[in-house]
């Protein structure tokens, strides 16, 4: 055994602090050096999504829950709406995008912060990454080729909100 | 002329019931020691040692007493007994501080004390952490002046304001006690810890030094100022009472605008 070599220096547990181990100057290594913003852009990016999250969320609270009818007004019809707007699409559309990454890189920071082994990490990060990629592309999808009155083989779906072809 | 050179009496007198040192008020005092011993067993354990202290004793004082009278197996590290050369460091009570700037009077004497290693470091014997990861982060972020000018034929002078900018950071002493306070530092080690930024601090912010660049390209890395999570653990560690989430923030700003 290399008793040498420690990558982190968490607890004695270590494999160079074993019982009897002749522990002589171990060599502790910080898992290579990262060139790049990445990390500065990341936090950047953190402080300024989320000042602008708190703008589109509480807009989208208030125009939702408050403005006219209130709360007594959402329905498919209000919804449907407010996406044939595209200022509203482009509303949604940014804060569907920024609250995504935003949690997401929240995540990854968690995972980071957290996760002792590198197999660890890696394998909850794939999970996250898939997660957000799946959600941006679904949600942005809805948000642009949402149809309130789909016709199917020229049968209108039942809904009650559309004009009957 | 002998009789001249003797002493002569005081005239103040003194009532009868102040004496020596007797008047000092004295408690019992448990004390909770972790122990661990690699050539004896793998697992760490808590041994109790109760004490007779006085309200002046401080927690360094018990460990002595301990150490002298009752087990010299229990190990520790302490040198200037006077908060000056930052080697003992350990958690008192779930916290990090000096054991010879903690007065006994000033915990909770009435249960036990618990005393263990700083956190994050390998734990080497008893209270005794093997400091080299701590002190590999601060030589990487290179702890002395560098200056591309001629050599001055005197010192080199700073106005007032200059050597204000970075006066909290000097008073670093290497004790650990912030970074082994850091819950980002206790997960991998990898993190390169509120000292070594500190004391990069002290340089970057040192008009009479050139290198703040290269500092704050190295404290730039992934393992560097950016996973400070401002917790402020390591601020309310520091035995010296240095700003030090301020100073990593300080270094983040820097960074930034030199970036940006
Ligand atoms: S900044 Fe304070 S706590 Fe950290 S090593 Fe220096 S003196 Fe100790
Ligand atoms: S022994 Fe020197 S700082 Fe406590």
């Amino acid at each position: 055994m290399s008793a040498t070599e420690i990558q982190s220096p968490r607890s004695a547990k270590a494999p160079a602090a074993k019982v009897g181990s002749n522990r002589i100057a171990p060599q502790y290594r910080r898992n290579g050096s990262s060139k790049g913003n990445f990390e500065m852009l990341a936090w950047l990016f953190m402080r300024l999504s989320g000042v602008v999250l708190v703008v589109l969320i509480f807009g989208h609270l208030f125009v939702n829950l408050l403005v006219g009818e209130g709360i007594h007004a959402i329905d498919f019809g209000f919804v449907a709406g407010k996406w044939a707007d595209p200022f509203w699409q482009i509303w949604d559309l940014a804060m569907l995008w920024l609250a995504m990454l935003h949690g997401t890189n929240g995540v990854r920071t968690i995972i980071n912060d957290y996760a002792e082994k590198d197999a660890t990490r890696l394998w909850l990060k794939i999970v996250l990454y898939a997660a957000t990629t799946v959600i941006i592309i679904l949600g942005t999808l809805v948000i642009f080729t949402f149809d309130p009155c789909p016709v199917v083989n020229g049968v209108q779906l039942p809904g009650g909100f559309c004009p009957a072809p | 002329m002998t009789a001249e050179l003797a002493e002569p009496a005081s005239k103040i007198e003194l009532p009868a019931h102040v004496g020596g040192g007797g008047e000092i008020p004295s408690f019992d005092v448990t004390l909770r020691v972790r122990r661990y011993n690699p050539e004896v067993s793998e697992d760490a354990t808590w041994d109790d040692f109760k004490v007779t202290m006085y309200g002046t004793d401080r927690v360094l004082d018990a460990l002595h007493k301990i150490k002298w009278e009752m087990d010299g197996s229990v190990s520790f590290r302490r040198s200037c007994a006077h908060g000056v050369c930052g080697s003992d460091a350990m958690r008192i009570n779930g916290r990090n501080r000096l054991a010879c700037k903690t007065l006994l009077k000033d915990l909770d004497t009435s249960k036990p004390i618990t005393v263990e290693p700083i956190k994050g470091l390998p734990v080497e014997k008893d209270l005794i952490v093997d400091m080299e990861p701590f002190f590999q982060s601060f030589r990487e972020v290179m702890p002395f002046l560098i200056n591309r000018g001629h050599e001055p034929t005197k010192e080199r002078l700073q106005s007032a304001e200059d050597r204000e900018r970075f006066d909290d950071t000097t008073k670093c002493i290497l004790c650990a006690a912030c970074t082994s306070s850091c819950p980002v530092f206790w997960t991998d080690g990898q993190y390169f810890g509120p000292a070594a930024i500190v004391n990069a601090h002290r340089f970057i912010f040192d008009s009479r030094d050139d290198a703040g660049d290269m500092r704050l390209e190295i404290l730039n890395d992934k393992e560097g100022v950016w996973r400070c999570r401002t917790t402020f653990n390591c601020t309310e560690a520091c035995p010296r009472g240095i700003q030090v989430t301020q100073a990593i923030a300080e270094v983040k700003q820097a960074i930034l605008s030199r970036k940006i």
